[in-house]
């Protein structure tokens, strides 16, 4: 079957999809954004999280046919697009993550991106002030990371999360 | 396979009837598992996320009207006060992108003896509608759950809404898990107390084929509870009501835990339900009075 959605702004079309297959599938083996992970493919692991018509979804539960007509946003529509053709830039979330030292075999870390940026929306975004340690933890419970202990990870969350608070009380 | 994208309800339940191979899809949360290690593969996945009665939710008399696609979030945000023990049992569901999809009309459909939802919904006495291009009728949830992954929906028909009473007294909800996210329930238990019949409801997850009641418990409480004003139970009223409780599971030893742990489990949430609805009871009655 056909499937067309919207992938990080862009109008996509999937041809020759069965209709059994997963969303996470279909955006790595079909339309070349192999971001999103595929680790445990039931749910446990955070690591092929998406968000879904704004909100994060694990994408290796979403049927294909599910995200016809959806709005998806992958792990590869979070860095910035610097002007027409340019280079993309890391987002405030993807830097904090580098400079934290929160990533060490990296096969968690895009989910922990989109899973954090939503929290970022949903807090700092949202007027709330930035997370708590007990927010952010219980915000990433459903990511998965079997190489940092999480100390690193949730190191960048709280920097990210300053970053982006300074950024928007500065404009 | 086919893939059906029903709009409306009408189109929905002739999808249902025209597959009764079919499997209905929601969030996926279980139906993706299986089809991903393929354990099941189906005439036709019924993809129910297009049809806007299952995703709605408000006041219906005195229920509250909860579509079966409504997911755990919004229970969360939005329920905390029609349905207490319901909302306090979506918390412990998995991981926040796991309750972005999730529904109780998926955890009803899968029955899981573990699921979250059951033993709030026995607890509180919901009702479960069920349709089909026969007709809707509603089956109590305390005689929706047959046998292991059995219930009373048949081959034709979708779970449509879950009908929450309104409640008149504290609800509770305990589970016991390894650790505080993530996980499928060792065992689960619900109380919810009905001030207004003074009547006492319980519900067990996780600890036999089905969800199943506690009924000795819940006559030995509605007993021996003070509807006048609450006050703290006798500590061998509160031991014998875990006690009753614990003689109604009915475990087995698995992965996750033995029989024996999960009826000393039982045991204690219960009693430590009592204790926070004693505390719940108290407070109500003191802004009453």
């Amino acid at each position: 079957m056909r499937v067309s959605f919207k992938v990080n702004g862009e109008n996509v079309t999937a041809d020759d999809v069965w209709p059994g297959e997963s969303l996470l599938y279909v955006l790595r083996e079909r339309l070349g954004l192999p971001g999103s992970k595929n680790a445990c493919e039931q749910g446990e692991c955070g690591s092929c999280t998406v968000y879904f018509d704004g909100v994060t979804a694990c994408s290796c539960m979403i049927a294909a046919g599910q995200a016809e007509g959806r709005e998806v946003r992958t792990v590869e529509g979070l860095a910035r697009k610097e002007g027409v053709g340019g280079d993309r830039a890391l987002s405030d979330v993807q830097e904090a993550f580098v400079e934290a030292g929160a990533v060490q075999c990296g096969f968690c870390t895009p989910g922990l991106l989109v899973q954090t940026d939503d929290l970022l929306e949903n807090t700092v975004g949202a007027g709330k002030g930035a997370p708590a340690d007990a927010e952010i933890r219980e915000a990433l419970a459903g990511n998965l990371c079997r190489c940092t202990g999480y100390e690193k990870i949730i190191d960048a969350v709280h920097l990210a999360a300053g970053r982006r608070a300074e950024a928007g009380s500065g404009s | 396979m086919e893939f059906l994208r029903p709009s409306t309800l009408v189109e929905a339940l002739e999808a249902r009837s025209a597959h009764p191979d079919g499997v209905p899809i929601m969030g996926g949360t279980d139906v993706m598992v299986e089809l991903n290690f393929d354990k099941r593969r189906p005439s036709a996945l019924i993809d129910l996320t297009r049809v806007p009665e299952l995703t709605e939710w408000g006041a219906d008399g005195d229920h509250t009207r909860l579509g079966a696609g409504v997911p755990y979030t919004t229970i969360i945000e939005h329920l905390a006060g029609s349905a207490p023990a319901l909302a306090k049992a979506s918390r412990s569901v998995a991981s926040p992108q796991i309750r972005n999809r999730g529904t109780v009309g998926g955890n009803l459909g899968g029955a899981s003896p573990a699921g979250e939802s059951h033993p709030p919904l026995l607890a509180t006495d919901a009702e479960i509608e069920l349709a089909s291009v026969r007709g809707t009728r509603r089956v109590r949830a305390r005689d929706f759950y047959l046998s292991l992954r059995t219930t009373a929906l048949r081959e034709d028909e979708l779970i449509t809404a879950i009908l929450l009473p309104e409640p008149t007294g504290p609800q509770q909800f305990a589970k016991i898990g390894t650790r505080n996210a993530m996980v499928i329930a060792v065992t689960s238990f619900s109380l919810a107390l009905d001030t207004r019949n003074r009547k006492v409801g319980t519900g067990v997850g996780s600890a036999g084929p089905t969800p199943l009641r506690a009924e000795a418990a819940e006559e030995f409480l509605e007993a021996e509870f003070d509807w006048e004003d609450g006050r703290p139970l006798a500590e061998p009223v509160v031991r014998r009501f875990g006690d009753l409780v614990a003689a109604a599971a009915r475990p087995i030893d698995d992965q996750r835990g033995s029989a024996e742990y999960r009826k000393h489990a039982l045991s204690v949430m219960a009693r430590r339900a009592l204790s926070w609805s004693v505390t719940d009871y108290r407070k109500g009655s003191a802004r009453c009075a």
